[in-house]
């Protein structure tokens, strides 16, 4: 493979990283054949006895789908639930804005689905990435979550005779994916939520809204509780607790611009990585190729509208830079439907990362239309000529409508338009096959552990992920952590709560103190832009270098001028938009680390300097099958990189090709 | 449904637009409308990146910004919930505030901003109230009593097809407090009524239906919302557009499971 090793830094440089000097830790994955590996790992765990587990506090943070499954299940096994989130209540987590629906491998169909199909496409999707045992495990799971989600009353979409209804999904040959009209991350979250809400009233989980965990406490080597921030009155409070789950989502709004809620950010990861626990493959995002383009600086977010329109739309720029005549008035001729043109046998259908890909390349060359020429057509016309609008009009109604809200424009009456937008990230704190991270006692479900997707997730495989960590992984290896650590002493007086809840003020004064005159927001944006830029949908080494400079520097410039009003004793969005913005600042930096570490490309991480003559990514399976491990050493000063092998028994890699 | 009318590809221009805004610092101290002026406002903004705008003018003068919520800004989290004008989330239906745009007002317009009112829901800091009220409705009872790996076979249970419907109609709810904010008496009906209707209509969870139906309107009672009198005025402004017929099922399966003896 015509593939150079990464340009090390030479001596005249200082190194950007150390390798780790200690050998991986064991991510405990369990031998034995993989369709028995979790079967044996639950009977190995061991138990708390029913009596004493009220005895045992577990902190879950964050309840979205993971979160609150996890908190839900643990609270009915009888553990001391302490569930803490950001919002006002913990129904609005991002998990909600989920459209499409959720994998199973239930084989309703009889169209040859299995748990080993979803198994290999979710490592071939990952592009042999991601570990095989997780994976398997997650297929497994999978069914159960289905039969879970039914019982507690998700109003699945049916068929006549009162079955459930399935779909394909994202490209799956077999029809697999569950959902509930296009609101299937709503419904599950709320019937996860719903759970929730009856342990709560149980009196096995307490819900504490409207706090934000600002440190993490440890004692011992072990994680022993949070340190948070009540929104509403600034009290700085300290929790105790003999495991922590971090449930806190991904880290898409580094880019600024993305399909993620606005609130959604990398805090509590990234304190936890402060804390020791190591961040792992930070570089992979996916970024989804049909979302609604940027309209000017105003704007706060982008929306996703389903990938399931590039089914009955056509994606087409004009054949020449600088033509601005309206769509209506181009002619067939003069338009260039570039994916049915370079991949005939997928069209438009091609996988996320190469749909967003040639959407930019267009771009790049002049050819992309709208105000900003930062977009391409998505055009329904052949296909209203064909079945007629009704048709269109029943199929995507919702969404055209959504489209029509925000852009002003009548999808019937002009094409849509569309440009890629960063959706999930499949990078996270590291964890070993119990979802603990380096960090005894700290476990990371759902999108903020990096576990199961390799360097791509395929469509309805994250409500898939996030429920099958709460629901079924957590509430095995949890207690198996809690009948086998032992614990000391550790009151919420320790010496290592003070010193946290003394980071935590000082670092809100701090904040406070400079008086500056550039708003959080106008750094998040300059930060964004630069992700965007140089650590986003393709990757050069020149780039790359580029953002590591300007990071630092950007990083500086905020400490000296950022503004931030009123005080940290009342309710100050600015402050906590400001706290965020600053963990960014250093978070970006191993993002953009380590995707120059990763030469090569893979899924949602494509390196100019890796690809086939044909311009497709190109894998280096003999330098970078494993696991980059980021270990926090200081703001600024070298990280050291730990890095797992991947071994593939069962699924062999091979590359990817849709011509 | 198409809510605007086809192409405006004109450039934007900026528009200019007043607008009073409810500011309270906490819940203990007396609020007031203030006025703020912006000279460029965009038709191709969101209302929330209007406020935004806003914000980031009174940050750069040293005063607090004004405290609003919003998470997903696609419509479907529930976060976002202004009066606007007199109507929740203003003047569109079906339209959360969020995604209300900029294009639905015109030059020289100006705009009334105020917060959700409603005793249930106190006011924490400008726009932003508290809501917790809702959540205490579901503690008392909106879910199915079902334990994790409980669950028989996702499809032995079968769900006729229009009551599915039904009850994802009813599940759609966001939960962003609309419902009260324009009833006259502060009623949470409809969101109580759209929990239970969504229930109620499915097999599972059954047999803890009545019980569902008394405890949550015991609650819903108990939090301090008004009673509802049918003004339809919720229906109007819900952004998911959640039928009234959700009160009617309500009350059905309240007195149905009153006459039962259910509590
Ligand atoms: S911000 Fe989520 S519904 Fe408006």
């Amino acid at each position: 493979m015509a593939i150079a090793t990464p340009d090390r830094p030479t001596t005249a440089a200082p190194p950007r990283f150390f390798e780790a000097a200690t050998p991986m830790p064991d991510a405990r994955i369990p031998s034995g054949p993989l369709e028995r590996k979790w079967t044996h790992r639950k009977f190995e765990n061991k138990l708390v006895a029913p009596a004493n587990r009220r005895k045992y506090t577990v902190i879950v943070v964050g309840t979205g789908l993971a979160g609150a499954s996890a908190a839900a299940s643990l609270g009915e096994q009888g553990y001391d639930v302490q569930a803490f989130c950001i919002h006002d209540t913990p129904r609005r987590a991002h998990s909600i804005a989920a459209q499409g629906g959720i994998n199973a491998a239930k084989n309703y169909k009889n169209d040859g689905d299995s748990v080993y199909r979803l198994f290999y496409d979710t490592i071939k999707g990952g592009d042999y990435r991601a570990r095989e045992a997780n994976v398997y495990r997650l297929a497994e799971v999978s069914v159960d979550i289905v039969d879970q989600c039914a019982a507690q009353g998700v109003p699945f979409a049916r068929e006549y005779g009162g079955l459930i209804d399935n779909r394909s999904f994202g490209g799956a040959q077999v029809e697999r994916t569950f959902y509930a009209r296009g609101q299937t991350g709503q419904q599950l979250l709320l019937g996860a939520y719903q759970a929730m809400m009856r342990q709560v009233q149980a009196g096995t989980v307490t819900l504490v809204p409207r706090r934000e965990m600002l440190e993490l406490v440890v004692i011992d080597g072990a994680a022993r509780g949070i340190i948070t921030r009540d929104l509403v009155t600034g009290a700085i409070e300290r929790h105790v607790a003999h495991a922590v789950l971090l449930c806190t989502g991904g880290y898409g709004t580094a880019f600024y611009l993305s399909t993620n809620a606005i609130n959604s950010n990398v805090t509590a990861a990234w304190r936890a990585h402060k804390q020791g626990a190591w961040f792992a493959n930070p570089c992979y995002t996916q970024i989804h190729p049909t979302c609604i383009p940027v309209s000017g600086d105003h704007q706060s977010k982008l929306t996703l509208m389903s990938e399931s329109l590039r089914n009955n739309g056509r994606i087409w720029v004009p054949k020449s830079a600088g033509d601005r005549r309206p769509p209506s008035e181009i002619p067939e001729a003069d338009r260039d439907y570039y994916l049915e043109r370079k991949y005939p046998s997928f069209g438009n259908l091609v996988p996320r990362d190469v749909a967003s890909r040639n959407a930019k390349e267009v771009c790049d060359d002049g050819r992309g239309v709208g105000d900003s020429g930062l977009s391409v057509y998505l055009d329904f016309r052949d296909d209203i000529r064909r079945l007629g609008r009704p048709v269109i009009e029943a199929r995507y109604g919702n969404l055209l409508e959504m489209y029509n809200r925000i852009t002003g424009d009548d999808p019937f009456e002009t094409p849509m338009r569309i440009y890629p937008a960063v959706h999930y990230t499949m990078g996270g704190l590291w964890v070993d096959y119990h979802l603990q991270s380096s960090v005894p006692g700290l476990f990371v479900l759902g999108e903020a552990n990096f576990s199961d997707h390799g360097a791509n997730r395929l469509g309805a495989s994250a409500l898939m992920q996030g429920l099958a960590d709460g629901y079924f992984v957590a509430p095995s290896v949890v207690p198996e952590y809690l009948a086998s650590a032992r614990f000391t002493d550790a009151p919420a007086n320790h010496p290592a709560f003070d010193a946290a809840a003394n980071a935590v003020t000082g670092q809100l004064d701090r904040l406070l103190k400079v008086g500056g005159a550039t708003t959080p927001r106008e750094f998040h944006r300059a930060l964004g832009r630069l992700m965007w830029d140089c650590v986003g949908m393709s990757r050069n080494q020149a780039g790359l270098e580029r953002a590591l400079r300007e990071i630092p520097a950007l990083r500086a410039e905020f400490w000296r001028d950022i503004a931030v009003p009123g005080t940290a004793d009342l309710k100050n969005q600015s402050l906590e938009y400001a706290g965020r913005v600053a963990d960014y600042l250093e978070f970006a930096e191993v993002m953009a680390l380590d995707a120059l570490e990763r030469a090569e490309s893979c899924g949602g991480h494509f390196r100019e300097e890796s690809q086939t003559p044909e311009g497709e990514a190109l894998r280096d399976d003999r330098h970078f099958a494993h696991v980059a491990a980021w270990e926090f050493t200081g703001v600024g000063t070298p990280p050291v990189l730990h890095r797992e092998q991947l071994g593939f028994e069962y699924a062999h890699p091979t590359q990817r090709s849709y011509k | 449904m198409i809510v605007n009318p086809a192409p405006t590809r004109t450039a934007p221009k900026g528009m200019r637009i007043a607008l009073r805004v409810w500011r309270q610092a906490n819940a203990t101290t007396r609020g007031r409308l203030v006025n703020y002026q912006l000279d460029d406002v965009s038709p191709d903004m969101s209302f929330l990146e209007m406020l935004d705008v806003l914000n980031e003018t009174l940050i750069k003068k040293g005063e607090e910004p004004v405290d609003f919520e919003s998470d997903c800004r696609e419509g479907i989290c529930g976060s976002c919930g202004l009066m606007i004008d007199g109507r929740a989330h203003g003047p569109l239906a079906g339209t959360t505030t969020c995604q209300l745009h900029m294009r639905t007002y015109r030059d020289g317009d100006e705009i009334v901003i105020e917060p959700w009112r409603a005793e249930a829901f106190p006011i924490l800091k400008d726009l932003s109230v508290d809501r917790s009220a809702f959540d205490r409705i579901i503690v008392a009872g909106g879910f199915v009593s079902v334990n994790t790996g409980a669950a028989p076979d996702a499809n032995a249970v079968l769900v006729p097809k229009g009551d599915a419907d039904l009850a994802m109609d009813a599940a759609a709810c966001i939960a962003c407090g609309a419902c009260v904010a324009q009833c006259k008496n502060a009623s949470a009906a409809l969101f109580t009524g759209a929990k239970v209707s969504h229930l109620s209509l499915l097999p599972q969870g059954g047999p803890e239906r009545g019980r569902r139906a008394i405890r949550m309107v015991q609650q819903m009672d108990a939090e301090g919302f008004g009673s509802c009198s049918n003004e339809g005025e919720c229906e109007a402004v819900c952004p998911k557009q959640i039928s009234i017929g959700t009160i009617a099922r309500m009350n059905r399966e309240f007195t149905r499971a009153a006459l039962d003896g259910a509590s």
